[in-house]
């Protein structure tokens, strides 16, 4: 099968994952005490009118399979349902929660990653040294550490005893500009931290045992015969190869990385996904919890299907498999 | 490996029935895994942590007055740093951190290990029945769930179906199984996919060996080791889940576990106000048995799964 054709089952596969997710949201949307609309209507803040047009919206006077098609249109067309507590819709809210996450979540990745990758690489390359067995203990020191206690531990450190950081939020509200992006740099501080350092022994890990993999591999004697340096041995032909592994790991953990967020912007009260979720499960919201697990499944779907689509492009022995 | 046969003391007097030899194997083949463990540094240091721990929740109950850790009725100072008496202070309701964290002990490890039986069983069995059936329609449809629930987001996930359950001890050990059963189940198809083309299960059909039979009688019984070191190590996980759920609200309220001691800490303000003792001992718990968990696990992994050791 060629390039086309693995690309074009990768993305079918995904959209079958993406329907399935709608479907188990549609079923666990009907397991719970009450219809939605029930719920809504003991909600002080909608008026009948609010409610008439919700029941309308979930077709809740129709057939199931009715229903499950009125749900399916009213999701792909971006309605998400109200909020219970604000009557607000709740695709806006995860719009406005949005970017917060985006920042917090991308630069921890690409900061666990890059660090945890090259600690990795070195690691390996000099098994059993002193630098790889501490950097080993310490990650997986790290990664039995919970995320939120390890940031509330940065927050009495950093914010408390020695006041560096600010305790929380995402600015401090009344700056534009230049000023705004400091500030909101200042905020970001002490999550992203906590969110690096509760990632990078997973990176670690992963990058060091698939190097170690590579390492016993007769094509590095083969270029070391050749006359490589050792240097461009371990670049070109030992992290190349176990990159690809590594790569594909680090997709499939977004997912887990997503979820450390909600733990760690519940803590700094960083107003992304994370935050409205804890709102969410304090206030029993449960639109806007479904609401967020849509998107965050999509999300972790997405980067999966792209995750597949650049291994099948990095390492053309995939596609045929 | 050679070395080890002829180490060995003489064999005890022939079994006369299969099951006693088989029974005789086993007891040879566990021996010799746990010589090669006790030789893991690192995993044997696990061990004792955890054996520590273990006995700590058992004789906590035993040991500690109920009434000291019930809010109406503890005695000491209100937020108290540590003293000889309170050798880890007191919370909001004068009650002894030191006390609390042993207490949350027993919470944790039954959250971690019943949530960890209940992922593996689930897990073992989707797995061994997808792979044993590998490539049928039933191998798909089981694939095909078990990567929807490795891709989903689980702790979104478990914070939907915890909120939707209601916030129980045994909803939260549900919630941790029914997202963690996952990466069993696809490590666990992959041994029955090795297993089932091996030519001691061809020869077992050959004689009449019904589908029931194969899989508990010859694939079961090939993944458990695997299974085994896989268990300890989703025992960590769990441990974890349950704090990260506790932390979040989520957790019992009449069980209180580290996690919930944490919260407890949390919602109180303990960081603005500097309440370190409070905040610090149930996390280091977490960390101690996360990591004790984790060592076991990747110790039995290396002594069961030869293919490591020798790298």
């Amino acid at each position: 099968m060629g390039q086309r054709g693995y690309m074009a089952r990768k993305i079918f596969h995904a959209a079958i994952t993406v329907l399935f997710v709608l479907t188990f949201n549609f079923f666990l949307f009907r397991v719970m005490p009450g219809d939605p609309v029930s719920l809504l209507a003991r909600s002080e803040r909608l008026t009948p009118a609010d409610v008439a047009e919700q029941r309308k919206l979930y077709g809740l006077d129709e057939p199931l399979p009715q229903q499950y098609l009125t749900y399916l249109r009213a999701t792909l067309t971006g309605q998400l349902g109200v909020s219970l507590r604000s009557g607000e819709p709740v695709s806006s809210m995860i719009g406005r929660a949005l970017p917060p996450t985006v920042l917090l979540v991308g630069l921890g990745t690409l900061f666990a990653a890059v660090f945890g990758v090259l600690i990795g690489i070195r690691g390996a390359w000099h098994r059993g040294s002193r630098f790889d067995n501490s950097t080993l203990l310490g990650s997986l020191l790290l990664y039995s550490v919970p995320e939120g206690w390890l940031g509330m531990l940065l927050l009495i450190v950093f914010a408390g005893w020695l006041g560096w950081f600010p305790a929380g939020g995402y600015t401090s509200g009344t700056t534009t500009g230049f000023a705004r992006v400091i500030d909101i740099a200042n905020h970001l501080v002490l999550p992203l931290l906590t969110l690096t350092l509760g990632y990078i022994g997973e990176y670690v890990i992963i990058m060091r045992s698939s190097l170690l993999e590579v390492m016993h591999e007769e094509f590095l004697q083969t270029a070391r015969a050749k006359g490589v340096p050792e240097r461009l041995v371990r670049r070109d032909h030992a992290v190349r190869n176990a990159l690809l592994p590594t790569f594909s790991l680090l997709c499939l953990s977004f997912g887990y990385v997503l979820g450390g967020a909600i733990v760690i912007e519940a803590v700094f009260s960083w107003p992304g996904l994370g935050r409205l979720t804890y709102d969410a499960i304090n206030q029993l919201d449960y639109p806007v919890l479904e609401g967020v697990f849509l998107i965050a499944s999509i999300a972790v779907i997405m980067a999966n299907l792209v995750a597949d689509l650049s291994y099948g492009y990095l390492d053309p022995r995939i596609r045929a498999a | 490996m050679t070395t080890q046969l002829t180490d060995r003391p003489s064999p005890p007097a022939p079994p006369r029935s299969p099951r006693g030899i088989g029974r005789a194997r086993r007891r040879r083949a566990v021996a010799a895994s746990w010589a090669t463990f006790r030789q893991n540094r690192q995993g044997m240091i696990g061990l004792i942590v955890l054996v520590i721990f273990i006995l700590v929740a058992i004789l906590g109950p035993m040991v500690i007055d109920p009434a000291q850790l019930d809010p109406a009725t503890a005695t000491g100072p209100l937020l108290h740093p540590p003293t000889i008496g309170y050798p880890l202070g007191t919370d909001n309701f004068g009650r002894s951190v030191f006390l609390l964290v042993i207490d949350g002990t027993r919470i944790s490890l039954i959250v971690g290990i019943t949530a960890t039986i209940g992922a593996i069983v689930l897990g073992a069995g989707v797995g061994v029945v997808s792979g044993y059936f590998g490539g049928s329609r039933i191998d798909t449809v089981l694939n095909a769930v078990t990567n929807w629930f490795l891709v989903i987001p689980w702790l979104v996930l478990a914070i939907v179906l915890a909120s939707i359950l209601g916030r129980t001890l045994q909803n939260i050990i549900i919630v941790i199984a029914i997202t963690s059963w996952a990466g069993t189940a696809r490590l666990v198809r992959a041994q029955a996919l090795s297993v089932k083309e091996r030519t001691y299960t061809e020869r077992a059909r050959a004689l009449g060996a019904g589908h029931w039979h194969m899989m508990t009688r010859h694939v079961l019984p090939n993944v458990f080791p695997v299974l085994f070191a896989n268990a300890i190590l989703t025992v960590a996980l769990a441990i974890l889940a349950e704090t990260t759920l506790a932390i979040l609200g989520l957790g019992d309220p009449n069980a209180i576990s580290w996690g919930g001691i944490i919260e407890a800490a949390f919602s109180a303000g303990a960081m603005s106000a500097g309440w370190w003792w409070w905040l610090i001992p149930p996390g280091i718990a977490i960390v101690c048995v996360t990591l004790a968990f984790t060592l076991v696990g990747y110790a039995l992994d290396e002594v069961l799964n030869p293919t490591l050791r020798s790298r």
